[in-house]
């Protein structure tokens, strides 16, 4: 028997693998396809105060071992996502999500953290500063690191529940983020969100995406993603959840040898409904192939 | 759902445009107008094609070849399998119309009106079927709606079969319509809601992420909310839309 469990910070999941925010809705598209409970955890739809359209159509782009996306946060707000919801996804999935909350200032942050005190089956609030797709918020808060900190500082004030950060790769320097959500006193660090790309229709000779630029997701990000997790383990000591890219029981591994406790699976579940359930399921056999008893003994073994 | 299907024959009944049979499950598929998400070898995201008929395990798609995608697609041989998510979309409802509803299909939005027309019949119904084309070489399936016993007519733009024009030049209220059903460019559908009082269903095409719901990439607005194309949709009734 292989043992596939891993404690993040304080929160007991039965493996490490979760949809990523933005993939998954708030859980109920893939009831039909497979008994979710089989997942470590759920990174809910990133959720604003306000209800959100999000950004016009189109806002999906296919590129190579990926796609690109501008959806910009479309979600019901924050009220309707407690108020409903949630409880409806505590009706189909029975342990902990994670609440991914985004905003346009520091008080929109921590207006929705401190409202998801009254949902109980959060057990992770995850501060989105890295959407790329939202003017004057988003992004802007993940680039700068005196904007992470002030987020973090707000969103810990605000919540009881551990905080993840999820920070943005479109910097030079990952660490300056990291180090900045760790000074606020976040509990974790979610890296990465998606890179900002382009692609162009060669028959309209004009960008695809309506909003031209989206976050580029999906196998081809998968190396970026895992250097910074590396970089991010050797700079803050706090639990990470890795992201970026990953389809395989072998990619998570990967992930969690560059310093990963969790990881979040996020494209993938888009080509194949079933593909969080297809890893946990082939998990045990790739830690056979590669002698691990115990999946958490490899967390951020590569750098010994 | 996931489902496997193995590839019968596939090739061209027009110009440009590929006729895909498919034996599989085809349980899911309950109304025309659905849709299935196809995953091609070598491309990241699947391709969405609405079905033209379902008729115990075998489906056909229509596509035409437009990138490098359905290019890939209309290489593939006989005996090939597919990775296609089926019953995907709400699809026509027929209870809503009438005894002589008016199809209008432009280009490959043509595909979801044969089973429509097929269901359509065997529910004692007598459709008008109207379909439009750019050039006599991109007709395809007039005779095919003829088997069905249907009414048809081609509207053909540049005048080089059938009735010259627009599917709007072909149908017009005097037609005693009493519903429509639509499928084609988003041009065509507001002509088509414009040139017709009757009531109506439309189905629209979007780019779609995942075509199940998740990602929320092929929303829109409206009278009734936000909806999403690949789940509530493809199918709106006229009432609701935003043009």
């Amino acid at each position: 028997m292989v043992d596939l469990s891993v404690s993040l910070a304080g929160l007991e999941l039965d493996n490490p693998v979760i949809p990523a925010s933005g993939v998954f809705g708030y859980g109920q598209e893939y009831k039909d396809f497979y008994d979710i409970n089989v997942l470590g955890s759920i990174s809910v739809k990133g959720t604003t105060a306000e209800p959100r359209f999000g950004n016009p159509t189109p806002r999906i782009a296919e590129c190579k071992e990926g796609m690109l996306n501008s959806v910009g946060l479309q979600n019901p707000g924050i009220a309707e996502v407690v108020g409903r919801c949630l409880p409806e996804l505590k009706k189909i999935y029975r342990k902990k999500v994670i609440l991914n909350v985004s905003g346009f200032s520091v008080d929109e942050y921590a207006y929705c953290a401190a409202a998801a005190e009254k949902a109980d089956n959060v057990g992770i609030i995850e501060v989105n500063v890295s959407c790329p797709n939202v003017h004057d918020g988003g992004m802007a808060f993940g680039t700068k690191p005196e904007n992470v900190l002030a987020v973090t500082r707000a969103v810990k004030k605000a919540s009881t529940r551990p905080v993840f950060v999820k920070l943005s790769p479109n910097v030079t320097d990952i660490t300056e983020t990291a180090l900045a959500a760790a000074e606020g006193g976040a509990d974790g660090i979610s890296l990465i969100n998606t890179l900002v790309g382009m692609r162009i229709d060669l028959k309209t000779r004009r960008p695809v995406l309506a909003a031209k630029s989206g976050g580029f997701s999906g196998p081809a990000i998968f190396p970026i993603a895992l250097r910074m997790v590396y970089q991010v383990f050797e700079a803050v000591k706090l639990p990470i959840m890795g992201i970026g890219g990953i389809s395989s029981a072998e990619d998570v591994m990967e992930m969690m040898l560059a310093g990963a406790t969790a990881v979040q699976v996020g494209a993938a579940n888009l080509v194949s409904p079933t593909a969080c359930r297809d890893i946990i399921n082939d998990l045990p056999r790739v830690m056979k192939k590669y002698s691990v008893t115990k999946l958490s003994d490899i967390i951020g073994e590569a750098h010994k | 759902m996931e489902k496997i299907f193995k590839v019968v024959k596939n090739g061209p009944v027009a110009d440009g445009v590929y006729e895909i049979v498919l034996r599989g499950d085809c349980a899911l598929i309950k109304k025309p107008g659905q849709f299935v998400n196809v995953k091609i070898d070598g491309f990241y995201l699947r391709r969405p094609l609405s079905v033209c008929d379902a008729s115990g395990d075998l489906l056909t798609l229509i596509y035409k070849v437009a990138g490098r995608g359905t290019e890939a697609l209309a290489g593939i041989r006989a005996g090939a399998e597919l990775s296609l998510l089926t019953g995907l979309g709400n699809g026509y409802d027929t209870s809503k119309c009438g005894s002589r509803p008016a199809l209008i299909g432009g280009g490959v939005g043509v595909p979801p009106m044969y089973l429509l027309a097929k269901r359509l019949i065997s529910e004692g119904k007598k459709p008008l079927v109207v379909l439009g084309f750019n050039k006599k070489s991109e007709v395809f399936y007039e005779e095919r709606f003829k088997e069905l016993g249907a009414e048809v007519r081609v509207a053909v733009l540049d005048g080089s079969y059938g009735i010259k024009g627009l599917v709007t030049d072909a149908v017009s209220d005097a037609d005693g319509a009493d519903y429509f059903f639509a499928c084609g460019p988003e041009k065509m559908l507001k002509a088509v809601s414009d040139r017709l009082s009757c009531d109506g269903q439309l189905s629209f095409e979007k780019r779609m992420g995942c075509g199940f719901g998740a990602c929320m990439g092929c929303s829109c607005k409206t009278k009734y909310g936000q909806k999403r194309i690949c789940k509530e949709g493809p199918v709106l009734e006229k009432g609701e839309i935003i043009w």
